[in-house]
């Protein structure tokens, strides 16, 4: 075990960077994502709400290893046939894409859980005021739906990080990948996977810890 | 003030949900200074009513003109109406987020109405009206039910309204602090507000009310001053619904 460290520390620890940083990018698309759709979704308009509803079904209805197949491999060979030239997309690129449709369909039904929690007479009290719906959204239902939706929110996080790890198959470095190439190498999978599994662990539970932290100062704010 | 001068106009107003016809002809005229006050059992349709004046509610048929604006009309901007239609709900609804002085601030602030500093000097200014000038840095949950109604009111008074809507304003709240909120809503139909006034108090409506409008059924049966109306009534379900809460 200390064997494969010093061997292979620094390569684990650098994809493991990898994993973060198409985790946190995915994160972030998704976010948007999940507030457009949830804005379509919750509003009054049949088309926004169609095209809302399509998405999420759509997406959800997908296994993420199937939209990272079609994304990576599915789309290249769409611009082919369409005869754009030059259209490359790099396992980065292709999996930032899977992760963040995957995770904004989940982060949209979230948000619009969130949004629909708040008390109906909070959005009638800001428009009998003169406000718009949009100014309602963004200053009075928004800002109370957050709290409630942080905790699904930090879970899905948590789900998207190691969600991750199916993108390996697409070919990038990411922990997973590296890894199966250091255990083939080796032949030490019991100690490689474990050494995985506990790098894991221990991003995640920091990253609970961190996320606790900030809903009780959150909650505090509001009292 | 002249007197004649309509506030409101509401002509053969219809509202359904779904296959419930909730008002089913209504048309009533309000003055300018004017206190109505709208009595009837539940689900008369009162406050239907209320919430089509200012949109709330999307009508079925018929028009309700707000100072010579028609607010049923899809080309109005509603929101310009609303401005100068006040409403305080049952429930409160007070944004929880925001301290006191916030929620009253908010919408003068974000609607350009008042810059920053106008609009707390005017919150302070409600807030000691209304008697919770010590209030103003709380949040809303640390209040007892009379002082969040009290602080719905001045925070509809906020935006200077000429026409203010209570909707059953005391119906939520403990039988002690419906009397603080009456005395708030006094002094402002004494100070000449135009006001529609949703409640089952009727002693309210008898001292204050120029006008008591009878509701049953999603129709007006009868209205007439407090004395007409709570003294001498005509109707046979007016009678037999003061006999009741009387």
């Amino acid at each position: 075990m200390i064997s494969i460290i010093q061997v292979y520390g620094v390569m684990l620890l650098k994809s493991m960077g990898n994993t973060l940083l198409l985790c946190v990018l995915s994160l972030l698309f998704a976010m948007v994502i999940g507030l457009i759709i949830a804005l379509f979704n919750v509003g009054k308009n049949r088309v926004l709400n169609f095209i809302g509803t399509l998405f999420v079904d759509a997406v959800r209805g997908v296994p993420l290893i199937v939209l990272a197949y079609f994304v990576y491999f599915g789309v290249p060979q769409a611009a082919k046939m369409l005869n754009v030239s030059g259209f490359r997309l790099s396992a980065l690129t292709a999996g930032i894409i899977a992760l963040s449709m995957n995770c904004g369909a989940y982060m949209a039904e979230i948000i619009r859980a969130g949004i629909e929690s708040v008390d109906k007479g909070q959005m009638e009290a800001s428009r009998s005021l003169g406000l718009s719906y949009g100014k309602s959204m963004r200053l009075i239902i928004i800002p109370q739906a957050i709290r409630t939706m942080i905790p699904s929110i930090i879970n899905q996080f948590i789900i998207t990080l190691k969600d991750t790890s199916i993108l390996s198959v697409i070919g990038f470095p990411e922990l997973v990948n590296t890894a199966k190439n250091v255990a083939g190498n080796t032949f030490m999978n019991l100690q490689v996977w474990a050494i995985v599994g506990i790098m894991y662990m221990v991003v995640i539970i920091t990253l609970s810890k961190v996320a606790k932290r900030v809903e009780r100062r959150l909650k505090r704010g509001q009292q | 003030m002249d007197s004649s001068k309509k506030k409101v106009q509401v002509k053969n107003l219809k509202k359904n949900f779904g296959k419930l016809e909730v008002l089913k002809d209504i048309s009533i005229d309000i003055s300018e200074g004017e206190v109505v006050v709208l009595l009837g059992p539940s689900g008369s349709g009162k406050s239907t009513f209320l919430r089509c004046v200012n949109q709330l509610e999307t009508v079925t048929a018929g028009s309700i003109i707000v100072d010579g604006i028609d607010v049923t009309d899809k080309h109005t901007d509603i929101n310009k109406v609303r401005e100068n239609i006040g409403m305080v709900f049952q429930h409160f609804n007070l944004f929880p987020h925001m301290t006191v002085l916030k929620n009253i601030t908010l919408a003068p602030v974000e609607l350009k109405k008042l810059t920053q500093e106008q609009a707390q000097k005017k919150g302070m200014e409600l807030l000691a009206r209304v008697g919770l000038a010590d209030k103003a840095d709380t949040y809303p949950n640390q209040l007892s039910g009379g002082q969040k109604q009290r602080v719905a009111i001045a925070r509809a008074l906020a935006m200077n309204p000429d026409i203010m809507l209570f909707d059953e304003p005391t119906s939520a709240l403990d039988p002690e602090m419906v009397g603080e909120v009456l005395e708030v809503m006094r002094e402002l139909a004494l100070g000449g507000m135009t006001m529609a006034v949703v409640t089952h108090e009727i002693g309210f409506a008898r001292e204050v009310a120029n006008r008591i409008v009878f509701m049953d059924g999603g129709y007006i049966v009868e209205q007439g001053t407090p004395e007409e109306i709570l003294k001498n009534p005509k109707q046979a379900r007016t009678i037999d619904f003061l006999n009741k809460v009387l």
